[in-house]
């Protein structure tokens, strides 16, 4: 393949090559969708995300950029938000949508199950406080609802509400009545997403990308 | 694929009452055995003739001679076809159930091999009692009753997500897979027959044609088997799908080689354009064959839209759809098994939408019975078919397919493992190799396709006949056996027993929009992105041409909530009517421990005033409080200056006097406060007429309510008693009698001005558990059936 010859910038992709662990193709790509993204600029920022035109039909588009310019998704074990992100950012956030190598032993695939479900949990923990609230839960499926209309908020309320009582049970079982459950902490979520395999389903093919084919 | 035999006796009755049951069992056995000898030995032929001399001999008789009347006569020959069926059907049901009073036994030996046992025993006893065998295994009513239900139960109730996500893994495995097997088993096998030993035997005059088409015959894994064998095993679903997804489509193939390869075995040779014209065929008739249901699947479901109002007979809509698309896919040559499986997946999201909770019971049910049915009578007829012969025993013919069936199953995974995993993103490891390997069960089909070929075209029929029934025998009995002890032993993950929570159905969405958006981020037309496409194309006209009223607009996670409700409300029936909580993890955690503890607003003004005397508050808000938070944050701002009529002041001497039934109510409602319902549908919607189990009259009405006042109406949820209780409400009309609080079904009304009319919240599980106490109505199948997946999630 030609790209490879006239991938600039080589000794940077090697780099980010071994912080993501995407192959030096891959990173080529995205670089080229990065730069149609931001119009040749050297940073993204929200508005770009916004102009990209299938992304608009879908429910929990604010969530997903939100998640772009999280830095708490940056690995860098940083907190809050920026304004705009640089390829590299751009590349270690999508890296979290990397499937699992075949050749991985249980605790490293234990690892890449903590870090997708770490990232969805940033996602819906919007305030940053470690814990998903109800507030912050039913906010969630308030957005999955949005685009299908007809029953609106009172429905989600109502699933949220059930949805939060059944995290309560599996995680602490028994309860006084008058005890709180504060909301949903990191320790909680991975109990309760256990046999989701989110390993084998959060994942994006980035094998064969043909940038002709990128859109917009 | 879901259990559908019985259940194992109870263990309080002790061990006398299995054997006593395997007893009478074998002794009804024995008497079935000798009668059906007695059935065949009159053949229709003989009957006739006899019949007519009869009537000849009787009509001449009542001119000439006067005899007595007789009072009691014998004429079996009238009824013995359906009666022999019936006697057939009710033999395999019996082994069924002797199975499951052997505890051990089952556990030990796959069904399909004890069953394939009782047909060689029946086989055996029949050819004792010198009648002969009856042909039981007749390609006809092989291909044209005993298949179709276990096909179409297998396609409506084909878990569709995982079945497309690995849908590019099932056809290579299918297409190329079958293909492979068939021209290396009849490859070799002729180069086998050529090899001229010192004695040439009768097997140099096979040609290349007839072996190829006997590896053709032999290559196709069977669904039949597979679905038998797995059924037991529990593995996981990945592994499950792949393997019986394969058994099905490639079906599409054995078809166009078995017709290619029958049709110029007489001519002898094969030319280029045949194969192109065969590849050409493969197409057609696998395309043709998934076309043809997915028409008569989409007939199935319009139809079902306008069903409404004739309950009784929506399942048969079901039932004869899929049947005639088989057929008529038969026809023309077609693939008949794509053509069910195409048209039970396509039809069953918008019929489920559209029929009533009992019609949908019933086609589950009926789906189970008669494929359970169908496949012990498959397999019984193999044993009595492999008794009845007729045989031709032939050494190296019979040990060579086998062991090449063996070797090329092996050579064809592995080798199709490699290319595939390329491109999967989730890689098949060795492990599953083994056991997709492993799984290439043959079975019935291919002997019902080697009984079809002509037997002067084909005079080693005979010598076929046999090599397939050996194979089968071989991979049911060995193969079948042993995978369940193979897959413990190499630790093979199995199907995870979890009920689908809500959660998982929350994050499954969240997840598909999720990956959507990074495909559309990253500019790739995905997997996801065309899922997606696809997903709003079907919500936008599909479901609206295709589902009666309200549903066709319920999104998907509400449709889930909403039979996840159901079902609780049922278990909670089936568990003794509330007084024990059948949740899955049992819990005191109920809706109070989530709520925000919100500090009471610092309204001077309110707090100035005494509103209500503390304990009466309490007492109220206790009775409310296991409903939605929202009426809490009423009760806060309600004092004297927001209120039009203040009911507390009043009339609250009634309330002390029906206060201790109120608490007793409470206890009601607390308990089933574990789940919460989604605030209903209006009263007309199917959900609605769901919930009511589509039986009973109109018995459920919503009361509009004008006032700001949360009222409690105790109102019943049968027409037999009118009597309905306004509790706090009568303190603002004072006219109002004071009917009595009846402890049945609870309603509560939030006061209006929320959006859209007043839906009663928490009311359905009530009303649902006096309904379903009231009409016997069946307790619906079993939880961990999956048939929650929805078609295109």
């Amino acid at each position: 393949m030609g790209a490879l010859q006239s991938l600039p910038g080589q000794p940077e992709y090697i780099d980010l090559a071994e912080k993501t662990g995407f192959s030096l193709e891959q990173i080529g790509v995205l670089h080229k969708r990065f730069k149609q993204l931001s119009h040749n600029e050297e940073t993204l920022r929200r508005d770009h995300f916004n102009e990209i035109p299938d992304l608009a039909c879908n429910p929990i588009r604010a969530q997903i950029v939100e998640a772009f310019f999280d830095r708490r998704n940056f690995r860098q074990n940083g907190e809050g938000t920026v304004q705009e992100i640089g390829f590299e950012e751009f590349l270690v956030v999508m890296s979290h949508f990397r499937p699992p190598s075949l050749h991985m032993t249980e605790e490293q695939r234990e690892n890449v199950r903590k870090e997708k479900l770490r990232f969805l949990f940033n996602m819906h923990d919007t305030d940053n406080d470690g814990t998903i609230t109800l507030e912050e839960y039913r906010h969630v499926v308030e957005e999955l609802l949005s685009r299908s209309g007809a029953l609106g908020k009172e429905t989600a309320k109502s699933i949220a509400d059930a949805a939060m009582l059944e995290v309560a049970s599996i995680s602490m079982g028994h309860m006084e009545p008058d005890e709180f459950y504060e909301g949903i902490t990191f320790e909680h979520f991975l109990k309760l997403l256990n046999e989701f395999e989110i390993e084998s389903r959060m994942n994006i093919r980035f094998l064969n990308m043909d940038t002709t084919t990128l859109c917009k | 694929m879901p259990l559908r035999t019985g259940s194992h006796s109870p263990a309080g009755f002790g061990k006398s009452l299995p054997e006593r049951g395997l007893l009478l069992l074998m002794v009804l056995v024995f008497l079935e055995g000798s009668v059906l000898p007695l059935g065949a030995a009159s053949s229709p032929d003989i009957s006739h003739q006899a019949n007519l001399d009869d009537h000849k001999a009787a009509h001449e008789g009542h001119n000439s001679t006067k005899k007595p009347f007789p009072v009691l006569a014998l004429e079996y020959d009238r009824v013995q076809i359906p009666f022999e069926i019936s006697l057939w059907v009710l033999l395999a049901s019996l082994m069924k159930l002797g199975f499951h009073l052997i505890p051990r036994l089952s556990s030990i030996v796959p069904e399909s091999c004890l069953l394939i046992v009782v047909g060689l025993l029946v086989g055996g006893l029949i050819k004792l009692a010198g009648e002969e065998v009856p042909p039981v295994l007749d390609s006809r009513l092989f291909f044209l009753c005993l298949l179709p239900p276990i096909i179409l139960d297998a396609g409506y109730f084909l878990p569709i997500r995982p079945f497309m996500e690995n849908l590019g893994t099932i056809l290579m495995f299918a297409v190329v897979g079958t293909l492979w097997n068939a021209f290396f088993i009849g490859g070799v096998l002729y180069g086998v027959t050529q090899i001229q030993p010192a004695n040439p035997s009768s097997l140099n005059q096979i040609e290349l044609l007839p072996c190829l088409l006997f590896g053709s015959i032999i290559s196709a894994v069977d669904p039949v088997a597979v679905l038998a064998v797995f059924e037991e095993i529990h593995i996981n679903e990945l592994l499950h799908i792949l393997v019986f997804g394969e058994s099905l489509l490639n079906d599409a193939v054995t078809v166009v080689l078995y017709h290619l390869f029958e049709e110029y075995a007489g001519v002898g040779t094969v030319t280029l354009l045949d194969g192109i014209l065969g590849v050409i065929s493969f197409l057609v008739v696998a395309l043709g064959g998934v076309l043809v249901g997915a028409i008569y699947g989409i007939l199935a479901a319009f139809t079902s839209r306008f069903t409404s109002h004739t309950r009784v007979i929506e399942p048969l809509f079901v039932f004869v759809y899929s049947y005639m698309a088989y057929l008529s896919a038969e026809i023309f040559h077609l693939s008949g098994i794509m053509a069910l499986i195409a048209c039970g997946a396509v039809m069953r999201p918008y019929v489920e939408a559209n029929i009533s909770h009992k019609s949908h019971t019933t086609i589950k049910y009926f789906l189970k019975m008669w494929s359970s049915v169908s496949e012990t009578l498959i397999f019984i007829f193999l044993g009595v078919a492999t008794v009845d012969g007729p045989h031709a025993w032939n050494w190296t013919f019979v040990t060579v397919t086998v062991i090449l069936c063996l070797v090329a199953r092996v050579i064809g995974v592995v080798g199709l493992t490699f290319v595939i995993n390329k491109f999967r993103i989730v890689k098949l490891t060795t492990k599953d190799q083994f056991i997709i390997a492993y799984g290439g069960l043959r079975g019935a089909i291919a002997f019902s396709l080697g009984f079809l070929l002509n037997e002067d075209h084909f005079p080693m029929r005979k010598m076929f006949l046999t090599a397939i029934i050996t194979v089968i025998f071989f991979t049911v009995f060995v193969q079948g056996m042993t995978i369940k002890p193979l897959v413990e032993l190499l630790a093979v993950k199995k199907k995870q027993e979890a009920k689908r929570s809500i959660n998982e159905e929350i994050h499954t969405q969240f997840l598909d929009h999720l990956l959507t958006g990074i495909e559309d981020i990253c500019g790739h037309y995905g997997h996801h992105h065309w899922k997606d496409k696809l997903n709003r194309f079907n919500k936008k006209y599909v479901k609206k041409c295709l589902i009666a009223g309200e549903r066709s607009k319920e999104p998907q996670l509400i449709a889930f909530y909403h039979k996840m409700e159901m079902k609780q409300a049922i278990e909670l029936v089936e568990s003794g009517g509330g007084s024990k909580l059948p949740s899955a993890v049992p819990s005191t955690v109920s809706m109070q421990n989530i709520q925000p503890k919100k500090p009471p607003p610092a309204k001077a003004a309110e707090r100035a005033l005494p509103q209500l005397p503390k304990g009466r508050e309490e007492e109220i808000r206790k009775i409310l409080r296991s409903n939605l938070q929202r009426t809490r944050q009423r009760l806060r701002s309600y004092n004297r200056h927001t209120l039009v009529a203040d009911p507390y002041e009043d009339g609250f001497s009634e309330l002390l006097i029906k206060k201790q039934k109120m608490v007793e109510l409470e206890k009601k409602i607390k308990e089933m406060s574990n789940y919460l319902t989604v605030p209903a549908a209006p009263p007309d919607s199917p959900t609605m007429r769901r919930a009511r189990l589509a039986s009973d009259p109109q018995a459920y009405s919503v009361k509009p309510v004008s006032d700001s006042v949360p009222t409690i109406q105790v109102d019943l949820a049968s027409p037999q008693s009118p009597d309905s209780v306004n509790l706090l409400d009568e303190f603002k009309h004072a006219g109002q009698q004071q009917p009595q609080v009846e402890d049945q079904g609870l309603m509560m009304k939030p006061p209006s001005g929320q959006s859209g009319p007043n839906k009663p919240h928490e009311a359905d599980q009530a009303r649902d558990q006096q309904k379903l106490t009231r009409c016997l109505s069946d307790p619906g199948p079993s939880a961990d059936e999956d048939e929650d997946e929805p078609f295109l999630p």
